[in-house]
């Protein structure tokens, strides 16, 4: 792997960018590995990365059906947050959040994180309460957060409409100064990249059809590239992992639907944090290249189209009239959907399941792109220790047995 | 977006007016308290959630407010039947519970 740098820059200038190398090889698949992950996205991607860099597996694959980040990676609205209520999943997103912040140094590509700040609007007494119960609870676990007045909240955001006759007023905000965005695709081929470089095999255009087993374990998956053995089989493939749990005889606590998003013609400066409100529920952001990044709701019925209902869209535009009036006259680019994993407590399966050598991390929802780092990091220590990294122990599928359910449903700050 | 006929008002009306109530067909267990936790675990929480044919429920909560059932293709979102809540499921291919 070529070292990205101020002098590899001016070295490949003076052959006019004509000698870089492919950032990843394009192999042909081995007959076996020791660990198959499945799902090229952001989070199969940093498994693979951290397993070969922290735990020295090297003998992986990386099975996509499609291209790197085709899936929610690329689907996303980018936002790195991790002011989460319930102890398990703040600890889990937190630490994830402190990998982004050292991510682009560790990956050597720029995933251009940029911590510019996460603000969740409260326009009801009860959002307020349960804002200072969320920041509170924050500080507790070592987070950052504020509470924002209204005043303050304006002069954050000078284009947000805080008048008191708005139909929904802004009463005051939950400030995590340490949130913000990345770069979707960046992060997808940064771990690509720094995977290729410590041997992984990344096998794009190869769709998983089946799932191998002999008694009671796995022997590898089928593919359309034909039989890829393994001693290990990961599934992280977000919205399709009912279909890949089916493939090996077994069901899901997940659910899956159409996440959609839209972007905006690019404007000149004139946002610098991220808005989120629950109760008109929209999200916005300005991305480095100027447009307008929105995320609206998830349709309210599983769907595998990566689409989503028109009148999902009208909802969140009209919120976003609401709070920014000044965008009203704004056009939308591109709108597009993403197909999330929303699992009954809004949280994450990470773990073994009864067949032995298969593992899952799946269940993500809305909120799996900030956890991206994090999800692999723990996802990859799971697999090579053969059992859960202390942070993803809350996490195993055995907890809706137990009925050891981290409920952030409505309670970390999102509300689809 | 959804065009649904509802059952018993027999109109064909947009998804604006009903909402989804999740996988049809699933039987309460008669006796709950006879089950594990992992039977009851699986009971409430883990569905079949399928790519292609999908049993499932609907009500319509801005017109007669009545449950019924519908298959539909999670794929392509065609429907291709409507049934009223109670009868039991059709011949027609699709999800058939175990």
């Amino acid at each position: 792997m070529e070292k990205y740098s101020l002098l590899s820059l001016f070295r490949h200038a003076r052959r006019h960018h004509e000698g870089w190398p492919r950032a990843w090889r394009d192999p042909a698949p081995k007959e076996a590995y020791d660990t198959v992950i499945v799902g090229g996205g952001g989070h199969g991607l940093a498994t693979a990365y951290y397993l070969a860099s922290k735990h020295g597996v090297t003998d992986v694959a990386v099975v996509e059906k499609g291209y790197l980040g085709g899936g929610n990676t690329g689907r996303n609205t980018t936002i790195v947050r991790s002011n989460y209520l319930r102890d398990e999943a703040a600890h889990l997103y937190d630490f994830s959040l402190k990998l982004w912040e050292g991510l682009s140094q560790e990956l050597n590509f720029n995933v251009m994180f940029s911590p510019r700040g996460v603000m969740s609007l409260g326009h009801t007494l009860q959002e307020m309460r349960d804002i200072e119960r969320r920041v509170n609870a924050n500080r507790l676990n070592g987070i950052d957060g504020e509470i924002l007045t209204t005043a303050q909240v304006q002069k954050r955001v000078p284009l947000l409409n805080c008048s008191p006759k708005s139909r929904y007023p802004v009463m005051g905000a939950s400030w995590q100064p340490r949130g913000g965005i990345a770069r979707h695709d960046a992060v997808a081929w940064g771990f690509a990249r720094g995977a290729d470089a410590h041997g992984v095999d990344i096998l794009q255009q190869t769709e998983v059809t089946g799932i191998r087993q002999r008694n009671g374990a796995v022997t590898g998956v089928e593919t359309s590239r034909g039989f890829i053995g393994a001693r290990r089989v990961a599934c992280v493939t977000a919205g399709n992992s009912g279909v890949l749990a089916r493939m090996a005889g077994l069901r899901l606590p997940i659910e899956s639907r159409p996440l959609q998003a839209l972007v905006s013609e690019p404007l000149k400066p004139c946002l610098d944090t991220v808005v989120m409100s629950n109760a008109v529920h929209c999200y916005i952001s300005q991305a480095d290249k100027g447009d307008l990044v929105i995320g609206a709701g998830a349709d309210g019925y599983n769907g595998y189209g990566q689409r989503g209902s028109f009148r999902i869209i009208e909802h969140t535009l009209s919120a976003v009239c609401e709070l920014f009036p000044a965008f009203s006259r704004v056009r939308m680019n591109r709108q597009w959907g993403g197909i999330v994993d929303i699992c009954p407590d809004a949280c994450p399966v990470i773990g073994k399941t009864p067949v032995e050598g298969l593992y899952f991390n799946c269940g993500w929802g809305t909120g799996g792109f900030k956890a991206t780092p994090g999800s692999g990091y723990v996802f990859a220590d799971t697999l090579a220790n053969e059992r859960p990294h202390p942070l993803a122990e809350p996490f195993a599928l055995d907890r809706f047995a137990s009925g050891a359910l981290i409920d952030e449903h409505g309670a970390a700050g999102v509300a689809h | 977006m959804l065009l649904i006929r509802c059952p018993y008002c027999q109109e064909m009306r947009s998804e604006e007016e009903f909402s989804n109530a999740g996988e049809a067909h699933i039987v309460r267990p008669p006796d709950p308290a006879a089950l594990s936790d992992a039977e009851w675990g699986d009971y409430l929480h883990f569905r079949k959630n399928p790519r292609g044919l999908h049993r499932e429920i609907w009500v319509h909560t801005a017109g007669c407010r009545r449950y019924f059932n519908v298959l539909r293709d999670t794929v392509s979102y065609e429907i291709l039947e409507v049934y009223p809540a109670g009868v039991s499921e059709s011949d027609a291919p699709g999800e058939t519970t175990p």
